[in-house]
This record gives structure tokens, C-alpha cells and sequence, in this order.
């Protein structure tokens, strides 16, 4: 009897044990990059360029870059991604066309990033001959970010309730109508909140715009959507490659701004989200 | 009520935010070379990578406005890109190849040989591997060909009295320059080479592997052995002909630019399109590393040339002399570059 | 606007919509396209046995082999450790929160894991390096710079949480009624959630570790960074090894003109890594989907 018991404790003092672990592994990851790059980080690191001097090297092209790779993404793929999320819950049927659409970007949405590196070099880089500009590494990121979009568009339509859009129906609006004016604007939260993980999970991203050939010493920021460009995860990469140790204190600062950035548009979503919740 | 007013509104902040990002970007470039300088772009070997990212550094601190971006790829992979009309300028650890020069000829592509510093590869290991006190171009043979595939793994079968471990081996990778030296001139013949190792084109990556096992041993220019000195430990070779020095000799600014560290020593170059010098700004970048690279050279650790070889490099830079001087089979002869440059 | 009129423009939209969706198959095709062209020009030179059982990998060499498996085995071990270690820690997790936890200690737990999942892989990367290298070599006699256990560990952090989430859903999924009915034969809690709960969420927990698989075989970063470059078959841990998907971008990094075997090489790479985790996603859709069946 007590056996059992003390099973049933040991299991939980365990898994009490397993999740503190887990906790404290985020928090020594946190901690850690953090003790590194807060001493690094200053205005000047901000805004100065990459230099071979790591006490003077910045990340200022790397952050431009980055803030214009994903509006150039965002451009791209969000209205694709909510177009296609409106026709397959509000216009597709069962039929089986939908069908291989939905079972088509669940796979894709599970496509490990470097494939669509591969997908863009082929593609972007050598067959339509975009080079290494802003506009292949935006294309190629907005590929990898369709299928996210798509699916959390889906699930924020879904949620919205049947009756809306019968209410709607019932006065005599079509299909478009409702969608536009009452169900879209009932999701948008939902939707929102799922745009901007998406792009928080493109602005992470290092390993397709290193396949498509992202230079790694670009001092400058990108002027045009031609231009050769830098983005932060790829410049604390290169940082993290170089084995003196100041650099890799750049890198831990290069990664307090990544992760700052991230906070700031994970804090957005759920505030936009929350903002437009009260007005439903 | 509805939200459309408000999605139209953030559609317009969300375009009005692109257009301001793209016209900030502009701005900024409005400077002594014009809002439309086009960007110098340089690539190519990552030895002559520290040098070349120094002098863009410097330069673009001295002509606010231009713009120049250096790529890592190898000097294989420079002249591919450079070939191909694709980059400005291409950074070499070795002369161009026959193959090479053909592609650019085919393409239309004239180009001035502008050596910029000497280099001596680095053979470097752990600093707590005590037992290597020097090697032999000989030993180097037997442990790089690519008989040595799959075969010599350990050190004891170098030399019978060092530890049986295995050796853990980093190097330059295919595209790399500093790879085709390194293999002519240990195993005799270009691309020479034992293929299970870690390889890579760049040469930090080299310099992280070694300095982190201690039974690793590694090669590359020595400017990284420079930079990184409390990490690693340079080993003397030995090549056995006393007529340039007895004994083992170790890379240094005296024994390359004195000739004594054999058969690594080496110039590095940068070749220049001669079409892009139509453009000003790739003009005044070139002369600029020319005039003004000697001490950036020095800074990043390799070994400056001559004053006569370096005034003599100016000549050629500006009576435009385009072609190679070395033919496909003769970089490593003992023709210094001054008796080439006299050509 | 009369009727007529807006009829057309409605069909003009559902059209464009349609569009839209479909293009998705465009993506879909354009992957499978661009790798299946140049895996076919690569296997017209070198024989597909060759490829996928030669045990040397050295396409860029004078003395060429173009054996696969190198690659692969690195892979794997790389993958297999951060299995061990996301896999229990997270299973244990999910089954803490779900059986065991309060609601307030869920509702925090679960968030704060889910950071762990959206933190990007180049920082993972960086962690793996500077940190988890230098501890393990305190710890472990011979450990490399390189090697596959760090990254290993690493990545299982980072799968984590894909993990316990999933799983934590799939025994949410699992009828009360069974649990009751356990608690009322007398069992503890331990007993009901390994006997009953766990294996009454199986499929749902086997979608959830294949799924952990896929992500850690196609994990480029936090390997390029931490790993090593040299392909070699081997199953030891502490020696530096080579990827497929480090190799995929080591190639990038230099420059390979496109037709070039070289070049075909990373695509025909590139196609063995798709068709591996393609496979996976489709069997853990499956897997879920036949749990949902059971319990919908």
C-alpha cells in the first residue's frame, strides 16, 4: 500500500524535478547570454557597423537589414497566407482539391528552413536571377513563413462563431460581404497574433539566407531591394565563428538585441490582440 | 461597428513604414561618392579576408557614402564569381590558375595581378600538445596525401615516440587558396589531398577547432596564428635543404620576408576588373590599398613586400598591365616577386 | 451596385482566393522540382548505391567518394541525443502538468517552455559553443571541440517543449471517464497515468516524438555552429562530425557554379533530408489523426 503510495510522490517530486530542470536550463541559457553581451551593449554597438576591431564593431547593418527583410517579407507573404486561409475555411468545401491544399501546407509547415534555402538558391538566386539582394532573401523567408500564416489564420477563422456569419447571411450580404466586413475583423486578433509570430520566427532565421548566399561583411544597409544585405542572426553568426573572445561578446550582445526584438513583437501580438478583444 | 477603418489605417502605417525604411536607407548614402554609388564587392580567399575587410573599413571611414562588401568563399571560389562578372575585386592566396584564366578570357574579363603582402602558412597545434617540437615537409607529405585517407589516424604513426592518439585534423577546404598551396607545395601536385577532415574555407573555424582538442593539428595563413596566438602553437618545419636555413624554422615576419620559411611562404594578391576601375569608386579603393594597406597589413599580421616591390606593384597598378606573370605551372619557383615584377 | 455585377465580382474573388491557395502547391512542387532535377543530373554520374551505401564522403577532393552515410550517421547521433534527452524530460513533463499539476502552475509552466521553442537557433548555436562545450569537456575525458553531444543536448532542450506540448494535448484529449473509472478500482495517480492515460494517449505521444525527430534530423544551426565539419562514420559522441545539413551549408558558404557535380551534390543531400522528413510529418499526421478518431 505504501508502495504505491510512495511511487505516486516519487513520481511527482520527479516531475516536479524534470520541469524545474527545464525551467532553469532557459534561465542559465538567458542568464548567460545575457551577463556576456550587457556589458558590451551600448548606443555605439547599436549604431555603429561591423569592423574588424571587435570593440568597434556594431550590428546597425545587420538590424537594418533585418527590419527591411521582413517588411519585404511581411508584404509578401501576408496577404498570400490570409487569402489563402479565407478560401480554404470560408469558400473550400470538402471537395478534394481543398483537401490536398490543407494535408499540402501541414507538410510544408514541417519542411526543415534549410530545404527552402536550397528551394530559393535554385529558384530565386539562379533561375530568375535575383542574386544575393534584399529581394531573394525576402522571397525565400516568405515561403517558410506562408504555411504558419496560413494555418494560424485558419484557426482564427474557425473561432469565430457560425452565427456571425449567419446574423450576416440573413441581411442579405454574400459571402465576401461577411467575410470582409464581419468575419475577418472578428479574427483579426487571432489572425495578428499569428502574422507576428510568424515573423518573429522568420526573423530568427539563419540558415535559408546563408544558403541563398546573405554575405556576412556587409557594412552598409541595404538601400534597395537589390542590394547585398546582413541580418542579425547571420551576423552574430559570424561573430560566434571568429574565436577571439571579444567578438564572442559581440555575439551575446548581437543576441540580447535579436531577443529584445523578439520580446518586443511576441508583446505586441498579445497586445494587439487583447486591444482588439475588448472591442469584440 | 466594424474594423475596417482600422485595418485600412494599418495597412497604411504598415506601407507608409516600408517606404520610410527604403527612403532612410537612401539618405544615408548621399555622401562625396553620390546616392547612386554602386556597391564595390570583393570575395575570395578568406586568408586575404582580414587585410581586404581592413582597407574597406578604412576606406569607407575616409569616403563617407561608398560601399563595400567582402566575401569569404575561397580563392576558387572568388575567381568563379569574379569570372563570371559578378565581383569587383577578388582576393587570392595563390596565383589564378590556367583554367581560370581561360574562363575570364572567355568572358571578356581583363584584370591587374596586384600581390599585396606576403604569407607564410601556419602549421599550428594545441598549445598543451607538448610532444611536437617540429616536423618535416616530409612528415607533413605522410600525413596529408591522399593516401593518408583512412589510413594514418594516429600520431604514433608519424613518429613512433609521439602518444597513440588520434589525430584530429582541421584545414582549408577545397575552394580555399591557401588548400591548393598548401597541397602543391607539400605533396607536390595541386588538390593533392586526404579528404577525412574538417575542411572549411573558413579559416576562423580552423582556428576554433584546433584551439579547442588538444591532439588537433591544423594549417592555415598567419594572420590567423597572429590573431589568435594565446590559443594556439606554432610548429617549425623543417624542409630539409639547408640552402635557405639548417633546421627547423618557424613562420615569422623575419623568416618570410627573408625568404627562409620554406616551401610555405607565399604572396597574396587581389586582382582588380579592369572594367570596374571605370567606375570612381572602385578607382579610388584600389589605390587606396595600394597606398594606404602597408600598415593595415602589418595590423592584421602578414608580411609587408618590399618598398621597391610595393612601389613597383604601383607602377604596374598604373600603367594598367593586365595578365598573369606567373604561367600555370610555376608559382612555386624560386623567382622572387621583385624578378617578376620586373618582367 | 445591382446584383449582377456583384455576382461577378464575387466570383472574381473566390477565383483570386483560389489562387492563392493553390499556390501553395506551387511551393510544394517548386521544392520537390528543384531537388528532384539536380538529384537526377547528380545520380546520372554517380550510382545511386553508390550514394546512399558508400561509406566515404569526399566530393570535393581529389580522391572523390560520394558515400552518403557520413553524413547520415551524423546525423542520427546528433538527433538520438537530443531524443534522449527531450523525449523523457519531456513525456515526464507533460505527464507533472497534466496529472499532477494545479491549474495556475500549468498555466504558467506551459508559456515559459514555449519560449524555449521560439528562441532562434543561431543563439542555441552560440550556447552550445561557448557554454556547453567547455562544461563537458570539464566532464567528459576527451572531448573535442567539436562534437556531437553538445549540440545533441542542446537541440533536446530546444525539442522539449514540442514534446510536452503535444503530449501534453494528447492526454488532455483522453476521456475523463477513464481516469475516474482507474482512481475508482483504487489506483494512484502514478499508476493511472502510466497505466491508463499514457497508454491510452499513445498514438497521440508517438505523432508527438516523431514529430521531435523530424525537427532535430532537420536542425541546421545550432550542428553547424557546434558540431564540426568532418563527415566521418562513427557513433562516438566527443569527435567532431558532419551533418547533412551542415554540409549543405558548408558548400553555400564557398562558391560552386551551378552544373557542377559539386553543386548537385548539395541538392542530391538536400532530397534525402526532404524525403526523411517528409516521411516523418506524414507519419505523425497519420498517427494523430488516428488518435483523434479514437477519442473524437
Amino acid at each position: 500500500m505504501w508502495a504505491k503510495r510512495f511511487g505516486d510522490r516519487l513520481l511527482a517530486s520527479f516531475g516536479f524535478l524534470v520541469t524545474l530542470l527545464a525551467l532553469i536550463a532557459l534561465g542559465a541559457l538567458i542568464y548567460d547570454v545575457v551577463r556576456d553581451g550587457m556589458a558590451r551593449l551600448s548606443w555605439d554597438f547599436i549604431t555603429s557597423y561591423p569592423s574588424r576591431r571587435a570593440e568597434e564593431a556594431g550590428i546597425l547593418a545587420a538590424l537594418a537589414g533585418s527590419m527591411f527583410v521582413i517588411s519585404l517579407t511581411a508584404l509578401m507573404a501576408v496577404p498570400v497566407g490570409i487569402a489563402s486561409a479565407i478560401y480554404l475555411e470560408e469558400y473550400g468545401g470538402r471537395g478534394r482539391i481543398s483537401r490536398l491544399i490543407e494535408i499540402n501546407i501541414s507538410n510544408l509547415a514541417g519542411v526543415p528552413s534549410i530545404i527552402y534555402g536550397l528551394l530559393g538558391l535554385g529558384l530565386f538566386v539562379r533561375l530568375m536571377g535575383m542574386d544575393r539582394s534584399v529581394l531573394a532573401g525576402a522571397s525565400t523567408l516568405a515561403l517558410l513563413a506562408l504555411p504558419v500564416i496560413v494555418l494560424a489564420t485558419r484557426e482564427a477563422l474557425r473561432a469565430v462563431p457560425k452565427s456571425l456569419r449567419e446574423a450576416s447571411y440573413a441581411l442579405g450580404a454574400t459571402k465576401w460581404q461577411t467575410t470582409w466586413h464581419q468575419v475577418l475583423p472578428a479574427a483579426l486578433p487571432g489572425v495578428l497574433t499569428g502574422v507576428i509570430l510568424a515573423l518573429s520566427r522568420s526573423i530568427g532565421e539563419t540558415a535559408p539566407l546563408i544558403t541563398i548566399g546573405a554575405l556576412t561583411y556587409v557594412p552598409f544597409m541595404p538601400n534597395s531591394i537589390w542590394s547585398p544585405f546582413t541580418v542579425l542572426p547571420i551576423q552574430i553568426f559570424n561573430w560566434v565563428s571568429r574565436p577571439q573572445a571579444a567578438f564572442a561578446e559581440n555575439a551575446a550582445a548581437g543576441i540580447v538585441v535579436l531577443l529584445g526584438f523578439l520580446i518586443v513583437m511576441n508583446a505586441a501580438a498579445i497586445a494587439l490582440r487583447d486591444r482588439f478583444q475588448r472591442h469584440l | 461597428m466594424s474594423s475596417t477603418p482600422r485595418l485600412r489605417t494599418q495597412a497604411l502605417l504598415f506601407a507608409g513604414l516600408i517606404v520610410g525604411l527604403s527612403a532612410c536607407g537612401d539618405s544615408k548614402d548621399t555622401g562625396e561618392a553620390g546616392a547612386s554609388s554602386r556597391v564595390i564587392t570583393a570575395d575570395g580567399s578568406s586568408t586575404v579576408f582580414p587585410v581586404t575587410e581592413a582597407v574597406a573599413e578604412e576606406f569607407q571611414k575616409a569616403n563617407a557614402g561608398t560601399r563595400v562588401t567582402v566575401g569569404s568563399s575561397g580563392t576558387g571560389g572568388g575567381f568563379q564569381k569574379f569570372c563570371r562578372d559578378e565581383t569587383d575585386i577578388s582576393n587570392a592566396s595563390r596565383p589564378i590558375k590556367a583554367t581560370e584564366l581561360e574562363a575570364c578570357t572567355k568572358a571578356g574579363i581583363d584584370f591587374i595581378e596586384l600581390p599585396v603582402a606576403y604569407d607564410g602558412i601556419a602549421i599550428v597545434v594545441h598549445p598543451k600538445n607538448t610532444w611536437v617540437v617540429s616536423m618535416t615537409v616530409a612528415e607533413l607529405k605522410k600525413l596529408w596525401e591522399p593516401a593518408a585517407q583512412g589510413q594514418v589516424k594516429r600520431w604514433n604513426q608519424i613518429r613512433p615516440e609521439w602518444p597513440n592518439e588520434e589525430i584530429r585534423l582541421f584545414g582549408a577546404g577545397t575552394d580555399s587558396g591557401t588548400f591548393d598551396y598548401f597541397t602543391e607545395a607539400i605533396m607536390g601536385k595541386e588538390a593533392q589531398s586526404r579528404g577525412d577532415y574538417t575542411s572549411s574555407e573558413d579559416d576562423n573555424v580552423i582556428v576554433q577547432g584546433v584551439s579547442g582538442d588538444q591532439y588537433a593539428l591544423g594549417y592555415f595563413g598567419y594572420s590567423y596564428y597572429e590573431q589568435n596566438k594565446d590559443k594556439l602553437k606554432l610548429v617549425p618545419l623543417d624542409d630539409g635543404d639547408d640552402s635557405n636555413g639548417a633546421g627547423p624554422i618557424a613562420p615569422s615576419p623575419e623568416t618570410v620576408a627573408g625568404g627562409t620559411y620554406r616551401p610555405l611562404s607565399r604572396p597574396i594578391f587581389v586582382y582588380a576588373k579592369v572594367k570596374a576601375l571605370q567606375r570612381p569608386e572602385v578607382l579610388q579603393f584600389v589605390e587606396f590599398y595600394l597606398t594606404q594597406g602597408v600598415p593595415l597589413v602589418r595590423e592584421v599580421g602578414y608580411i609587408p613586400m618590399t618598398e621597391r616591390e610595393q612601389s613597383m606593384v604601383r607602377d604596374r597598378f598604373n600603367a594598367r598591365k593586365t595578365g598573369t606573370m606567373y604561367t600555370g605551372t610555376d608559382s612555386h619557383s624560386q623567382t622572387t616577386l621583385e624578378q617578376r615584377l620586373t618582367k | 451596385m445591382n446584383a449582377r455585377s456583384r455576382r461577378v465580382v464575387e466570383f472574381i474573388i473566390e477565383r483570386a482566393l483560389f489562387l492563392c491557395a493553390s499556390g501553395t502547391i506551387l511551393v510544394t512542387a517548386g521544392i520537390i522540382l528543384v531537388l528532384l532535377w539536380e538529384t537526377l543530373g547528380f545520380l546520372r554520374e554517380v550510382p545511386i548505391t553508390e550514394f546512399l551505401f558508400g561509406t566515404v564522403w569526399t566530393p570535393l577532393f581529389y580522391d572523390k567518394h560520394f558515400g552518403v552515410l557520413p553524413l547520415v550517421t551524423g546525423t542520427l547521433l546528433a538527433s538520438a541525443i537530443a531524443m534522449a534527452v527531450a523525449i523523457p524530460s519531456g513525456l515526464i513533463i507533460a505527464i507533472y502538468l497534466n496529472e499532477y499539476a494545479a491549474e495556475p502552475v500549468r498555466r504558467t509552466v506551459r508559456p515559459v517552455l514555449e519560449v524555449l521553442a521560439g528562441i532562434p537557433t543561431v543563439v542555441y548555436g552560440y550556447f552550445a559553443l561557448l557554454f556547453v562545450t567547455p562544461l563537458l569537456q570539464a566532464i567528459v575525458p576527451g572531448l573535442a571541440g567539436f562534437n556531437a553531444l553538445s549540440p545533441g543536448i542542446v537541440m533536446g532542450i530546444m525539442i522539449l517543449p514540442l514534446v510536452s506540448s503535444l503530449s501534453e494535448d494528447a492526454m488532455r484529449a483522453v476521456p475523463n471517464g477513464l481516469r475516474e473509472g482507474a482512481y475508482a478500482l483504487g489506483g494512484t495517480r502514478m499508476q493511472t497515468s502510466l497505466r491508463v492515460v499514457v497508454p491510452a494517449a499513445f498514438s497521440g505521444i508517438s505523432a508527438a516524438v516523431i514529430l521531435a525527430m523530424s525537427r532535430a534530423i532537420g536542425e541546421t544551426m545550432i550542428v553547424l555552429i557546434a558540431a564540426g565539419q568532418q563527415p566521418r562514420l562513427t557513433l562516438d559522441p566527443r569527435v567532431p562530425i558532419e551533418t547533412m545539413t551542415a554540409y549543405i551549408v558548408q558548400v553555400s558558404l564557398g562558391d560552386t557554379p551551378a552544373g557542377t557535380l559539386e553543386y548537385r551534390t548539395i541538392f542530391a543531400v538536400g532530397m534525402l533530408l526532404f524525403i526523411c522528413t517528409f516521411a516523418l510529418n506524414l507519419i505523425s499526421n497519420w498517427l494523430r489523426e488516428r488518435f483523434r478518431e479514437e477519442y473524437a
